[in-house]
């Protein structure tokens, strides 16, 4: 699996990533873990709000910071 | 959320309402009361101030933040951006300082949300009203101009802020600034994937609510209390009208030297609003004061550091100049016009 969490650098972009890194560790699966902070990569996924949450690809959630919960269901969801 | 917390909810409303009315004698209770303080006293006048404005600001943030918050849920950046596609000219600016107010922004988000906006060719002029009107008129800002100052301020302060950022994004328009947007703006292709939008249930509309008050009372509470301590202590110690020779609306120059000293000056509208509060009492113009409190939260040097990654220094100087232009525009007509 893939996650990536788009965001420049901002407080609630740190904290996106610090929360899928445990949300990955508590369920116990691979994952690769990458944060994206290049603007132009960013846009590509069409993303207007950081910070973003891609999956495999696929952005499942933009502009919010959830909790640990709400990010094993995203990855759950998204297998 | 369950049933049995939206129960609960409904139940600290009357709750709500009552510590509310009762926040002064509470207050008076406390300062003349059981600390027995003499009422003539500078420091029991600073404290009473402190003990009433503190819970009486606190209790108006949970509830307003809370209503907006469940508003905003019903609105987003992509929403926003489909309904300004398209736009002509002025209808546009307006919609967008409009739009600007109710849709979530975080300046942390204020670079994709240009890329986006440009990319969907929405005009650079609309896309600044939208910048200029977001930041300026939050809910913080509404708040807090509401308990400390009055709501005919608070009503002044959105239309005044809206009519800045409506006619500053026109002009910028108008004045055809678009080569100066830095070069690989126009390069970013967007990809077209989105989020599937699935409408929110009344329930995760409440906890929105919800989070938005513990994401941004979490925030600025410090800064509410700090702005309050130091309002407290000019408002027992420092003369009425120690100030209207200097700021108040006689003197041409206040209303720029205000700007002057504010753009600097970064500070969120929970810092500034106790203090100017207190500037208004101590006998500053109204106009100098909004001035003031609009150049502070409106025209920063980190959101200008932040838009230099996208703009060129032209632009961001003509930007600049035409917002504070507006506020000086505002400061005087307050001045002079209508409350002399």
């Amino acid at each position: 699996m893939d996650i990536k969490v788009l965001g420049t650098g901002c407080s609630k972009c740190k904290t996106v990533e610090k929360t899928v890194q445990e949300a990955v560790q508590e369920m116990g699966i691979e994952a690769k873990i990458e944060k994206v902070e290049d603007m132009l990569k960013i846009m590509q996924y069409g993303v207007m709000r950081t910070p973003a949450i891609v999956i495999n690809e696929q952005v499942v959630m933009s502009g919010q910071a959830p909790s640990k919960k709400e990010v094993i269901e995203l990855i759950n969801s998204n297998k | 959320m369950k049933k049995s917390n939206l129960l609960l909810l409904l139940l600290l409303l009357p709750i709500w309402v009552i510590t509310y009315l009762n926040l002064q004698p509470i207050a008076d209770w406390l300062t003349y009361g059981v600390l027995n303080l003499n009422p003539d006293s500078h420091f029991a006048q600073s404290l009473n101030f402190f003990v009433f404005e503190v819970p009486k600001v606190m209790l108006l943030l949970v509830l307003i933040i809370f209503i907006i918050g469940i508003v905003r849920s019903y609105f987003s950046a992509e929403k926003t951006r489909k309904a300004l596609e398209g736009k002509s000219l002025f209808t546009g600016n307006i919609m967008a300082a409009l739009l600007g107010i109710v849709t979530p922004f975080c300046s942390c988000s204020a670079i994709p949300l240009f890329l986006g906006f440009v990319e969907a060719g929405i005009p650079i002029g609309v896309t600044f009203s939208f910048l200029i009107a977001a930041p300026i008129i939050n809910e913080v800002a509404l708040v807090l101009l509401i308990g400390l100052v009055g709501w005919k301020v608070a009503v002044i302060y959105v239309i005044t802020g809206l009519i800045v950022a409506i006619l500053a994004g026109f002009i910028i328009e108008k004045l055809q600034l678009q080569h100066y947007v830095a070069d690989w703006v126009y390069q970013v292709k967007s990809g077209q994937q989105q989020i599937e939008e699935k409408a929110p249930t009344a329930e995760q509309r409440i906890q929105a609510g919800w989070n938005s008050v513990k994401e941004i009372v979490g925030k600025i509470w410090i800064y509410v209390i700090i702005g309050i301590a130091i309002g407290a202590g000019a408002h027992g110690y420092v003369p009425d009208n120690f100030l209207s020779e200097a700021l108040g609306s006689q003197n041409w120059y206040s209303v720029p030297l205000a700007i002057v000293v504010g753009i600097p000056l970064y500070s969120n509208a929970a810092g500034i609003i106790p203090i100017v509060s207190v500037l208004l009492e101590k006998g500053v113009s109204l106009g100098t004061a909004l001035a003031f409190m609009m150049s502070v939260i409106g025209l920063s040097l980190p959101e200008i550091i932040i838009l230099k990654k996208v703009l060129k220094w032209q632009l961001i100087a003509v930007f600049v100049g035409v917002v504070a232009l507006g506020i000086v525009l505002v400061g005087f007509t307050f001045n002079y016009l209508i409350f002399t």
